[in-house]
């Protein structure tokens, strides 16, 4: 070993142990920006490290790479919206796996299909979760852009046929460990891969997208871990790893959110008509109230709870919300946001919206903190959000969300809900909600309601 | 790869996955969307691998492939770290409200 050997081998020591540095950082948002500064250092440290590799002979491509993939990256991070978040998010996924992917198929191709049962183990299972992940994350990002529809799209024996190519799949795999060097059967995995990431995705609705968004992000991860065991380069499998870890504790966070399996959300096709049949009938009329009687209940009220949901995002609400909260607050009373974890299309998709409307963090609530609160709370504002203020979810047993753990804002004084029509939300699930006493709803654009609201309020 | 790398490699990847679990559950849902992009970001790191690949000539294909590896990690972990970056810097605390909290 040699010097630089010595050096290369302590770059990446180095970026590991920032790595875990910046995400303890994560654990506040005080520390949050540091940590995340440290985590730049560490990577910046190991393409450094990497650089200086002994194996490298040229570097023309390596450098070509790294600026049009700075200037691409940069393009996005930069010009892409805070509402647009969630596609973002899902198209990074699609490049990291995209290049474990690659890194994979390039190491078989350099050994010529030759290589030892543990090495071409874990190359098989780098392959196979990148394809998947990079085909499976570009169609999320296709629905989240509304480039597909949103609706889980079924057909009979999806379930089937899914577990038949997963199947084949594998058993191409554990052929290959067995009898190695067959490149037809190797890239028929590969394709079959990309193939599966596809029809994985396919039967996920939009709702259901901050879990699929966490599965995606683990298996990215884990792709990259596996690289890590092919290469045997211990910073691949370290960050790898924590970012396998991450996705699978969010999938878990996100699905104990909406109180089902993730075997349920892969596979349940949730949202589609099958499901909406059971809601039943709904008894009562919803009561559409006046602008003024609403901004006479707020200016008067002690305090007001705000509600988003997705709807918030699509409308770009986030500012006139906060504008009402402002004036709210110049006039006295309380105001408070209640965020579920599952609302909107990924994990923490509100507070990052409310953050950029410049909303304090100290004013969003978790739904344990939230819900305590409603009972002594004089107007509860829904804005776009359905099925995470649904009462059927705690009232119901026979709801299809039943159990799913909600904010239970029908215990307010009083409800107000903002939406775009009378249609039913993403899941089709009629919301009882919307016909009780303590309701009333707001229709139209959300943004436009909202600063008419503000108006209403200062005069009120 | 020999038993021993693999038996060593097992056991970085069982720590870590400790590390890991330890630290992310300490992450409120305030933070979970910059949580996904950072760990996106650095998930990136296959980088490193795409590197080795596009530069050490082991004939065209290969650097081809390595060429696109190379863009497409570095993409990621640019854009990763830049958005959240951006997120980050927009979470702010009641302004004149001081450590009430914490």
């Amino acid at each position: 070993m040699n010097l630089r050997v010595y050096f290369i081998e302590f770059s990446y020591l180095l970026a590991s142990i920032l790595f875990i540095f910046g995400l303890k950082g994560l654990s506040h948002p005080e520390t949050a920006k540091r940590g995340m500064h440290l985590a730049e250092f560490g990577m910046l440290m190991a393409i450094i490290g990497t650089l200086l590799h002994l194996e490298i002979v040229t570097y023309t491509w390596i450098i070509i790479g790294l600026a049009l993939g700075s200037l691409l990256g940069l393009a996005l991070g930069f010009w892409v919206p805070m509402t647009a978040m969630p596609q973002r998010t899902a198209l990074s996924h699609a490049f990291g796996a995209f290049a474990a992917a690659l890194v994979g198929v390039a190491e078989f191709l350099r050994h010529d299909g030759h290589l030892d049962k543990i090495t071409m183990s874990a190359l098989g299972f780098e392959v196979m979760l990148g394809a998947l992940t990079t085909t499976g994350s570009l169609l999320a990002f296709a629905k989240l852009q509304g480039m597909v529809r949103g609706q889980p799209m079924t057909y009979r024996g999806q379930n089937i046929f899914n577990m038949a190519l997963l199947a084949t799949t594998v058993g191409i795999f554990i052929y290959l460990i067995v009898f190695p060097g067959s490149m037809p059967l190797f890239f028929a995995m590969a394709g079959l891969a990309f193939v599966f990431g596809i029809m994985l995705v396919m039967p996920i609705g939009s709702a259901d997208m901050p879990v699929v968004m966490s599965l995606l992000n683990s298996y990215a991860g884990l792709a990259s871990a596996a690289t890590g065991f092919v290469l045997g380069n211990n910073v691949l499998i370290i960050a790898g790893t924590l970012d396998g870890f991450s996705g699978f504790i969010l999938s878990i966070l996100m699905c104990r959110a909406m109180n089902r399996s993730i075997t349920n959300v892969l596979f349940g096709a949730f949202g589609s008509a099958a499901t909406s049949a059971q809601a039943g009938e709904q008894q009562g009329t919803m009561r559409e109230v006046s602008m003024d009687d609403i901004a006479v209940q707020l200016a008067y009220a002690k305090q007001v709870v705000f509600v988003p949901g997705y709807g918030m995002a699509t409308a770009q609400a986030q500012h006139a919300v906060r504008e009402l909260a402002d004036t709210l607050d110049k006039r006295g009373v309380s105001v408070k946001y209640g965020i579920h974890p599952v609302a909107g299309r990924m994990p923490g998709h509100m507070n990052v919206l409310l953050a950029e409307a410049n909303v304090p963090y100290s004013s969003l609530y978790e739904l344990e903190q939230i819900n305590p609160e409603f009972p002594i709370t004089d107007v509860a504002v829904v804005i776009g959000a359905n099925d995470v203020v649904n009462p059927d979810a705690r009232d119901n047993p026979g709801s299809p969300i039943a159990g799913m753990p909600i904010l239970e804002v029908d215990r307010a004084k009083s409800v107000v809900v903002l939406k775009r029509g009378q249609g039913k939300g993403f899941s089709g699930l009629e919301n009882p909600l919307f016909f009780k006493d303590v309701t009333g709803m707001l229709y139209g654009d959300a943004k436009e309601t909202l600063t008419r609201l503000v108006q209403a309020v200062q005069q009120a | 790869m020999t038993h021993e790398n693999l038996i060593t490699a097992l056991y970085i990847f069982a720590l870590a996955a400790f590390v890991g679990y330890q630290v992310i559950s300490r992450v409120p849902p305030l933070l979970h969307t910059p949580l996904m992009s950072a760990t996106n970001a650095i998930s990136g790191i296959s980088l490193v691998g795409s590197i080795v690949i596009a530069g050490s000539g082991h004939g065209t294909v290969a650097t081809v492939l390595g060429f696109i590896a190379v863009f497409c990690a570095t993409t990621n972990v640019v854009g990763g770290f830049v958005i959240t970056d951006r997120m980050l810097r927009m979470f702010k605390r009641k302004p004149g409200k001081k450590d009430s909290e914490k």
